[in-house]
């Protein structure tokens, strides 16, 4: 079952830059692998329950006891930028002109 | 030549117990080793000679003391570097985190570290630990001990290599497809990757979250036992730890296997699998039925879409996990007019080739109008080969396969074929989407000298039952599983 990839929507969606190149190869790559992976489909499984987890739990609480978390500047020492110990970004919107 | 980086941990902790030798002497034992053969084998990301060496001073104080010592105080350890070290760069073998320095140390090295666990290093992998070879890795590729022109596996190609080599006792990895055992096998080492959730991934820098689990590398099967007693039990930082008893695995190591059953997985030795491998594996059995196991044949009928629902569950998880690396708060930043334009190119920038395939595999997986065709239906197969294994594990206490179809093969022979390489964990994958334990240990060498293993699996927190088929076959094969580079 041969598949066809829209590569420009794919990487938008992931936000990966890719190169020409990259998209090409990775064009011919992926319909290779997904050809592959479209195998899943020849299982008959229509009302086979899905498995997200293989050892599934829920509802898993603890006491709500407080503990120290990562101090800040700890937590804000691999910023690539930062300022006033905030993480700093461009912009992220227009402002009024 | 034989020095203490060459002994197993259960041996060398009996010598420091007994004041033989120093856990000075031991780390000194180790780091030289790396001095003398990393540079040609490219194990190690970023070596902790200092750390170690502290620390195993002050260990030598505390047991002059006579205290009581844990089974891995003062022993020489690796950690893959998609483990968190406090303070201690971790990189997962990328560029986009090469300056990465974590504020929190993962679980499984919390716990070795209070137990006196000595770190030498952080060791090279597949970047994110997406890989079969280790050549994936954005500072370069490892170099299999038994044989520099070969791979040693991956993603955990460092850690195996290392301790194949003695530049460390033991090491961690991580598994999410075959990833510990599969370099176990390429190397001659113990592999050992846990149930899902028997140890914390708190810390495992996350690729696929619902197959990750942390493993182990050792010299012998004693020394996965140890490690795992040590690392295993519930984590309130993971919700999907475990909450259930750690045994002590190093009890009942040597009982044998006299009335196991062992499922011997019919499937497991067709195609696609060298002839020297499946020899080697069969002779294995052959073994556990000289020493009284019951050996029948087993099969898991849905493990040939195993694969398949691989390649879309764990594409998707990563394509979500690695979401996080957008440039903001750590790792690289390659600037951009605004913030997507910013996240764009960073990605682009600091994400290797397969990386960006598996993102891309997986955002695919997870669109609009493919999701239920791929993902959805990938889970279901994911059900059927956890009701595969219930079945076998009604028959069976164990199952026996080749860890691998192939021994380490040549650098390059496969980095331009994905699919190749994918192949490469056939016989690794099924367990980690059914979230089981396995075991890979060596059963001899091919007639190229390099070695190949035996996978063990077993149900879920049948960890015991792993490590006393396994210990049985180590003990009855004897062999010397040292890379001729150690004889030179």
């Amino acid at each position: 079952m041969p598949v066809e990839i829209d590569i420009d929507h794919v990487a938008k969606l992931a936000r990966v830059e890719l190169s020409d190149d990259e998209k090409a190869r990775m064009r011919d790559q992926l319909e290779v692998i997904l050809e592959h992976a479209a195998k899943v489909g020849e299982v008959a499984a229509g009302d086979v329950a899905p498995t997200a987890s293989p050892i599934p739990q829920v509802n898993v609480f603890r006491e709500d006891t407080p503990e120290p978390s990562i101090p800040h500047d700890a937590a804000l020492s691999n910023a690539p930028a930062e300022r006033d110990g905030r993480f700093l970004v461009p912009k992220i919107a227009e402002t009024g002109s | 030549m034989s020095e203490l980086c060459d002994l197993t941990a259960s041996e060398l902790s009996a010598k420091l117990r007994d004041g033989e030798i120093t856990a000075v002497a031991l780390a000194e034992s180790s780091l030289a080793r790396r001095e003398t053969l990393d540079e040609k084998v490219g194990a190690f990301l970023t070596p902790t000679p200092q750390v170690a060496l502290e620390r195993a001073s002050e260990l030598d104080t505390y047991l002059a003391t006579g205290a009581p010592q844990s089974g891995v105080a003062g022993i020489p350890l690796a950690l893959k570097d998609v483990l968190t070290t406090n303070g201690i760069r971790t990189t997962c073998g990328s560029k986009i985190l090469e300056t990465y320095v974590p504020p929190y140390d993962a679980t499984a090295w919390t716990r070795l570290s209070g137990a006196g666990s000595v770190l030498v290093g952080k060791t090279n992998c597949d970047e994110f630990a997406m890989g079969s070879s280790n050549e994936n890795s954005a500072f370069g590729p490892v170099h299999n001990p038994w044989d520099l022109d070969t791979v040693p596996g991956g993603s955990s190609g460092g850690s195996a290599a290392a301790v194949a080599a003695g530049m460390a006792v033991w090491a961690l990895g991580t598994d999410t497809g075959g990833s510990v055992r599969q370099p176990a096998s390429l190397t001659g080492t113990v592999g050992l990757k846990p149930t899902y959730g028997r140890v914390s991934r708190y810390g495992l820098i996350a690729f696929a979250s619902s197959l990750d689990t942390v493993g182990t590398f050792t010299r012998s099967v004693r020394d996965a036992a140890t490690l795992l007693g040590v690392m295993a039990g519930k984590d309130h930082r993971d919700a999907t730890s475990l909450d259930a008893d750690v045994p002590d695995y190093t009890e009942g190591l040597d009982a044998g296997v006299a009335g196991l059953r062992v499922g011997v997985l019919a499937e497991a030795f067709g195609e696609g699998v060298d002839a020297e491998v499946a020899s080697a594996v069969r002779a294995g059995v052959d073994r556990l039925t000289a020493l009284g196991a019951e050996v029948g044949e087993a099969t898991l009928p849905h493990a040939e879409y195993a694969l398949s629902a691989y390649y879309l569950i764990a594409p998707s998880e990563a394509s979500s996990n690695l979401a996080r690396y957008d440039g903001v708060r750590y790792g690289l930043r390659v600037e951009g007019d605004d913030s997507i334009e910013m996240m764009f190119r960073t990605r682009g920038e600091g994400f290797g080739p397969e990386v960006k395939r598996r993102i891309m595999l997986g955002t695919y997986a997870l669109s609009a109008g493919y999701y239920e065709a791929y993902y959805g239906q990938a889970q279901k197969v994911r059900t059927l080969i956890l009701q595969d294994y219930a079945a076998a594990f009604e028959r069976f206490d164990v199952l026996v396969s080749p860890t691998s179809p192939t021994t380490a093969f040549p650098i390059g022979a496969k980095a331009d074929d994905p699919m190749a390489m994918y192949l490469n964990d056939i016989f690794t994958i099924p367990a980690n989407l059914g979230g089981v334990p396995a075991i890979s240990v060596p059963c001899g060498l091919d007639g190229a000298g390099l070695p190949i293993g035996l996978q063990l699996t077993a149900k879920a927190l049948g960890e015991a039952t792993l490590f006393r088929a396994a210990a049985a076959l180590e003990h009855d094969l004897g062999l010397d599983m040292r890379p001729p580079l150690l004889a030179a």
